[in-house]
């Protein structure tokens, strides 16, 4: 097993674990430094404990934008190989190379990591009858499930994740990432409970341009898991991140749902809420978790999910997590805690804490709030 | 023949010094067991008539009364047993089939009492279902594949009809006739007031009953007794029987002296005459005849009600349920061996059929292998003893429970399972008016309500110690449970792990 090869036990057994999130957004799509969400991380040290750091960066690939980025962990060269075969089978890759890092004492034992900037090969992509993005996603899931040694983490376009074991901090030097710029950018530091750590365990969890990183252990996963597993989806890592990343995939691109309408499933209202809304809304609400009543989320979690041209922020229906958003001009901060919004912007215009199961929402200036 | 005399299985202990020879014991007992001795003012029984039902020990205001289990006994052997002894006796006396009642009460494995219950602790937080909101509906029915918009971009309501539960528990079939008027008024009344359903099996509505068809699942069975159009309409959903649990493969029969009155006008046929159920669908011989019959009943209902498939669970019960799962119908319940009855051949109750947990589990599984578990809900049933089995059923993957005996316990059964007599000391399964009468619907439905709200306490307990707030997100989440003492091969059927791992 791919995971073992790695040296840990992620995949096989369940980890829960505690962790700290962060996020900025840009609404005018101006390019901000990948430092900044570093050191917004930087001030929630303690809600991690070193086994996993990570974040994801928007707009970071503007001259391969139109390209899907694949960022992959290999255990060793002989995986490389045998996934690349793959690779060029499947894709045109237009660019390669090593993903850039800078060396640190906290921060070892690292995998070979590369990044591939490619297109669908068109002749397979027309044989697959596929759309473009579940050709990609297949591969993906096709590299990460038979591929032993080698894990997509990433595979959006003009984004990208970085996840290490590491603290948060670390992490972010290890990738250098002061030397990237994006409109939007998420952080994630991990707390789990047992378990050596894992590379591909870390957080954000990616799938094609969707990035979560997420706060919390739901009570809710093998509900979840098993019924998006119908969907031709997954589960190698069980954890949350995983299985939610899928459901908002499910639900946006193939239920085609908008952003606020996946907020109404997983952090669905209560009936006793429900109740309470005039006919149509309340018909609108009591259809969604009657329809998609196996993906409703239970348990703490506040994630943020970041999209090309948004960012969505989200606490369980009973907000067991803390998260806070604020707002400075164009730009929108969310994060576990204050501090770390200050820590990116010290004087707000407005700050606050948004209620379990209301999602914040939002998207560049002129974008729609669907993702796609 | 002396070999058929059987010594009394149970002995009456009557404590004389208590005996204030009121006689009640004399007037409530159906079977006849006590008589008063004028002569010398004493009380006698014949223990060879009692079926240890409790009515009068209930009953008796001085707690002079106790039923003791007989010490006389054959001599030991571990093949032989007492039971099989003395089956060969009255078989070899009559020559005909053994009957028996209720459900399977032999020592096959419980898997529900090897199964428990996750709990939250530290790393995600418990809920106190007396402080937080704790939800139990459920709906049933097919869940729509793609949503659907209207020209404005508003979602439209494509959703097939539906059951609306305010808990996961519904009261399964046990037609009027198998049990009384008043049985069944009381369940008619007690699904009302909990926002659930019960369901009329195989004997028709009374007409009297039609009002309370917003909660009512109306029966379809291979005799069709009692099915007419105003029927299919009267209730909320159609379920077509296929089986039961407690007798797989088999038909019924509900005997001539049973079919008198009401019985005979709700059921269509003439007084006197045996309703028997042939044991196949004589229409269905195959999965796509049961789609033929899923449909007839929807186009004659407009297809305004979701149709219920209800069958046994049999060996196949996994690739069984994948078919029906294709046959237009919306919900599947299925029925385990210990499921209960009012009548049915003990070699085929003891014998027949497998687990409900295991059941439960493969179908669930089988049907999510094909990506099909979303076309229709699963009811599990036969049996489900209390609200601890009720969380499992669900964590395994049931959208809702059947229960039956245990509604049947509540109002008064004691299981004595002796159904098929007709002379239920406790009103319930008898048509004898001296005896339908002790049945008071006020106090029955009552007690149904009370026990359910109980267990849905109780499932709010179970859910809140777990950190789910919302039954939808138990079902079928395995990861609640933990088997002990099972085997790989069971635990990979349940699809759990083992205790500590």
């Amino acid at each position: 097993m791919l995971k073992e090869n790695l040296n840990g036990k992620e995949g096989q057994i369940r980890i829960p674990s505690g962790c700290a999130i962060a996020g900025l957004f840009s609404r005018s799509g101006k390019s901000v430094s990948g430092e900044t969400i570093v050191n917004a991380m930087t001030v929630m040290h303690d809600r991690s404990n070193g086994l996993g750091g990570g974040f994801a960066g928007y707009g970071i690939y503007p001259q391969y934008k139109d390209l899907y980025a694949l960022h992959v962990f290999y255990n060793n060269v002989s995986a490389k190989e045998e996934c690349e075969k793959y690779i060029d089978k499947a894709f045109e890759v237009i660019n390669l190379s090593r993903i850039p890092i800078r060396k640190t004492p906290r921060i070892t034992d690292e995998p070979l990591i590369w990044r591939y900037f490619v297109a669908p090969h068109h002749n397979k992509l027309m044989d697959s009858q596929l759309d473009e993005d579940e050709y990609v996603v297949r591969a993906v899931i096709r590299i990460n499930t038979s591929f032993d040694g080698s894990y997509v983490f990433s595979s959006g376009k003009n984004m990208g994740s970085f996840k290490a074991v590491g603290f948060p901090e670390d992490v972010g030097t290890f990738y250098r990432l002061d030397e990237y710029e994006g409109y939007c950018w998420t952080g994630h530091g991990r707390y789990p409970t047992n378990t050596p750590g894992w590379w591909g365990g870390a957080h954000p969890f990616s799938m094609l341009d969707y990035s979560i990183v997420h706060n919390g252990e739901i009570s809710s996963y093998d509900a979840n898991r098993r019924f998006i597993e119908m969907y031709g989806y997954k589960c190698t890592l069980l954890t949350d991140t995983e299985v939610i990343t899928y459901i908002v995939d499910f639900l946006t691109r193939k239920q085609a749902l908008t952003l606020t309408e996946v907020a109404d499933i997983i952090a669905a209202p209560f009936w006793s809420t429900i109740e309470s809304k005039p006919p149509k809304e309340r018909e609108r609400l009591t259809y969604l978790r009657n329809a998609f009543s196996s993906l409703l989320i239970t348990g703490p979690f506040s994630i943020l999910l970041g999209f090309s041209g948004g960012m969505m922020a989200l606490n369980d229906r009973l907000k067991l997590r803390s998260m806070v958003v604020a707002e400075k001009g164009d730009m929108v901060y969310a994060a576990s805690e204050e501090a770390a919004i200050r820590m990116m912007e010290p004087e707000l215009d407005r700050i606050w804490s948004p209620m379990g199961g209301e999602p914040v929402i939002v998207t560049l200036e002129g974008g729609a709030e669907q993702c796609r | 023949m002396p070999v058929d005399f059987m010594y009394p299985e149970y002995e009456i202990a009557r404590n004389d010094s208590r005996c204030i020879r009121c006689r009640v014991c004399e007037r409530q007992c159906a079977n006849e067991v006590h008589s008063y001795e004028e002569s010398g003012n004493f009380m006698l029984s014949d223990e060879s008539k009692c079926v240890n039902c409790h009515r009068c020990v209930s009953l008796c205001p001085t707690r002079a009364l106790k039923i003791v289990k007989s010490d006389h006994c054959f001599k030991e052997n571990a093949n032989w047993n007492q039971a099989a002894i003395k089956e060969i006796y009255k078989q070899s006396g009559s020559g005909g089939v053994l009957l028996s009642s209720m459900g399977n009460p032999e020592r096959y494995p419980v898997y529900w009492d090897k199964m428990l219950i996750n709990a939250s602790q530290v790393t995600n937080p418990s809920i106190d279902p007396l402080r937080e909101p704790m939800e139990t509906k459920v709906f049933l029915g097919k869940k729509p594949e793609r949503i659907e918009r209207g020209p404005d971009g508003s979602l439209r309501n494509n959703l097939t009809p539906q059951l609306e539960l305010a808990m996961p528990v519904m009261f399964s079939a046990m037609s009027y006739g198998s049990i009384s008027y008043n049985a069944h008024e009381s369940l008619a009344r007690a699904s009302r007031e909990l926002g659930i359903f019960y369901n009329t099996g195989e004997g028709g509505l009374h007409e009297d009953f039609y009002q309370y068809g917003e909660n009512t699942i109306v029966q379809v069975a291979s005799g069709r007794f009692g099915v007419h159009r105003e029927y299919l309409e009267a209730g909320a959903a159609i379920e077509i029987k296929m089986g039961q649990g407690a007798k797989p493969g088999i038909g019924g029969h509900l005997p001539g002296e049973k079919i008198v009155g009401d019985i005979s006008k709700t059921r269509m046929i003439p007084e006197g005459s045996d309703a028997i159920s042939p044991a196949p669908h004589h229409d269905i011989y195959s999965i796509e005849d049961l789609r033929q019959l899923v449909f007839s009943l929807k186009e004659a209902t407009q297809y305004k009600k979701p149709v219920i498939v209800k069958v046994a669970a049999v060996h196949n019960i996994a690739a069984i349920a994948s078919g029906i799962a294709r046959s237009g119908a919306d919900i599947i319940a299925i029925d385990g061996f210990r499921g209960g009855t009012g009548a049915a051949p003990t070699r085929i109750r003891d014998n027949v059929g497998i687990p409900i947990e295991l059941a439960l589990a493969s179908v669930d599984a089988r049907l999510r292998d094909e990506g099909i578990r979303n076309n229709v809900s699963l009811v599990a049933g036969g049996s489900i003893r209390n609200s601890a089995d009720v969380v499992k059923a669900i964590a395994l993957g049931a959208d809702a429970v059947y229960i039956a005996t245990g509604a049947l316990l509540a109002l008064g059964c004691h299981l004595c399972r002796s159904c098929q007599s007709g002379k239920c000391n406790w009103g319930i399964a008898t048509q004898r008016p001296e005896l339908v009468k002790r049945l008071n619907p006020d106090m029955g439905f009552r007690r149904l309500v009370n026990l359910l709200t109980a267990w849905n306490h109780e499932i709010k307990e179970l859910m809140g110690g777990m950190g789910i707030n919302s039954i939808e997100a138990l079902k079928g989440n395995r990861l609640m449970l933990r088997g002990t003492g099972l085997n790989e091969n069971e635990l990979g059927i349940l699809g759990i792990s083992h205790a500590g791992e």
